[in-house]
């Protein structure tokens, strides 16, 4: 088969990217340091980091779920919305996804800090957030709602409403309509969301290290841990990451191709 | 299924990615020709606590030789030194103590020995309102006061170890900071009852943290390296600048800023 001009040069440029995206990871495999690794992959301190990480991560994704299901409704339909209103809310979900990180994480501070606009209410009834494994879970939330968010509502656009307008037709109360046909409907968004959620939390770091601090055991996930590593023991710091990896690569690779956004199978 | 807003959100990264990089590119154009005739590009990576006096110091340097121009990068001395050790360019480093300096020394990537020029001892600091009413250093081990300190990584961190040790408190910190600054941002945006940080860091912070002597802060002291690099582009500009830090001008600066001298 011969391609034509356009068509290679789209190729070459298509190798490039994926070249971007994949050579760094090989870096990683490749200088991983393969005999300590055992050792370093079982130290109390991979392991410690590498719990909170799925804990956290596994709790932020059940509230990207609660919280974000009915945002993506809301957003879906807010098509027959004035246009101002529509695109503050899509702009304001979106947020998340382009702020750095760090920003993020102060603008948590400056909310529910101690001194914070709501913080300073909960700080005399005995409520601090800053610091604590709640905070993780807070930052996380934050920055992989979008992910969430997006995949759902683009499952609900591309969703055929006419299922749901028979099942009304047919004497099915709303609650019925959205609980036996629309969330089978969506089941595969909500699920690719989810994994996408899972692995955006997995992977936070700058708002977490910004709003929650870094202690061991509490507040210290798997990617800063690898960070403070990578300052002093360089060996550690990339079996660290290679478990955040193999992790994450687990996740998305777990999931069916026709989970994945953009592919419909 | 799609995702409609990725397009926008990767429209803005992208316009995001292209500020980042012409911000970080151009700098000052260096004039082509220029009195003294020292000309060139100097990037120095240098300690957190060093922030206020080196970004002081390269503004004189500049307006002394308008065809240099020097890029600062603060940051806790470990990751300036893993840097230099993974190869990223740059002419001068100034760590917060001679162990981190001494990683880059051994890898073979100074062009000098290091000469130091400095000394900085801990503080005890306190949001101005100070919450939790601390008045002495002891006082961080109630598990009541929550306590920001370096991580052992960094400098600031090994050196608040030994200042505990020594004081023979057990404290258990809520938070364990990449730098200095970040511990002293902890303490000024008060979410944190006290942290330790180097004199000068206090001295900067000004009003917006409170300081308590520790009397036994000087057994505690870290030495201030400098060192050119070897893989310095521009070696003559760098040791002019360096020159310049060991320059009356520039040690009048450091003692200002509350530096010590070794």
């Amino acid at each position: 088969m011969r391609l034509s001009g356009p068509a290679v040069i789209i190729r070459v440029i298509a190798g490039l990217a994926l070249a971007l995206l994949v050579l760094p990871l090989l870096g990683i495999l490749l200088s991983a340091p393969w005999p300590r690794l055992p050792a370093l992959l079982v130290a109390p301190a991979t392991l410690q980091a590498l719990g909170l990480s799925l804990l956290t991560a596994l709790i932020s994704t059940a509230l990207c779920l609660l919280l974000g299901t009915p945002l993506a409704v809301v957003l879906a339909r807010s098509v027959s919305w004035p246009v101002v209103p529509r695109r503050l809310l899509r702009a304001a979900v979106t947020i998340p996804l382009v702020l750095p990180p760090v920003v993020g994480g102060l603008a948590l501070l400056l909310l529910l800090g101690r001194n914070g606009i709501l913080g300073k209410y909960l700080a005399p009834i005995g409520v601090t957030i800053p610091f604590t494994t709640g905070a993780v879970v807070i930052a996380q939330t934050f920055v992989a709602m979008p992910f969430l968010v997006f995949a759902v509502e683009g499952a609900l656009r591309g969703a055929d409403r006419r299922v749901e307008l028979a099942a009304a037709s047919l004497g099915a109360s709303p609650l019925r309509v959205f609980r036996t046909v629309t969330v089978p409907l969506v089941a595969p968004g909500i699920a690719a969301g989810a994994v996408l959620c899972f692995a955006r939390a997995l992977g936070e770091f700058g708002a977490t290290i910004t709003f929650a601090g870094s202690y061991p055991g509490i507040t210290r996930t798997l990617p800063i841990a690898s960070y403070l590593a990578s300052q002093s023991d360089l060996n550690q710091s990339i079996a660290l990451a290679l478990v955040l990896l193999v992790v994450s690569v687990a996740v998305l690779l777990g999931l069916r191709d026709r989970w994945l956004p953009g592919v419909r199978g | 299924m799609r995702i409609r807003s990725l397009p926008i959100a990767a429209a803005a990264v992208a316009a995001l990615a292209l500020a980042g990089c012409s911000g970080a590119g151009s700098g000052t154009p260096a004039p082509s020709s220029t009195p003294d005739g020292l000309k060139g590009t100097v990037i120095v990576l240098a300690a957190a606590s060093l922030t206020e006096v080196y970004g002081g110091l390269a503004a004189k340097f500049e307006k002394l030789h308008p065809g240099v121009s020097i890029i600062e990068s603060f940051g806790g001395s470990s990751a300036l030194a893993a840097q230099i050790v993974q190869g990223a360019p740059a002419d001068l480093l100034a760590t917060a103590d001679e162990a981190t300096m001494k990683t880059v020394a051994d890898a073979g990537l100074a062009a000098q020995t290091p000469i130091v020029y400095a000394t900085n001892v801990l503080t005890l600091v306190v949001p101005p309102a100070n919450p939790a009413k601390v008045t002495e250093v002891a006082e961080l081990a109630n598990p009541a006061v929550k306590v920001a300190l370096c991580d052992t990584a960094v400098p600031c961190g090994s050196a608040a170890v030994a200042l505990l040790a020594a004081e023979k408190l057990t404290v258990t910190p809520v938070t364990l900071e990449t730098d200095v600054k970040a511990v002293l941002t902890k303490v000024e945006v008060g979410e944190v009852d006290a942290g330790l940080v180097y004199v000068t860091d206090a001295h900067s912070a000004g009003g917006k943290v409170k300081q308590i002597a520790i009397p036994d802060a000087a057994n505690v002291v870290n030495r201030y390296p400098i060192a050119l690099l070897s893989g310095s582009a521009d070696k003559a500009a760098a040791k002019a600048f360096e020159d310049f830090i060991l320059s009356t001008t520039g040690l009048a600066a450091l003692k200002a800023a509350g530096f010590g001298t070794p």
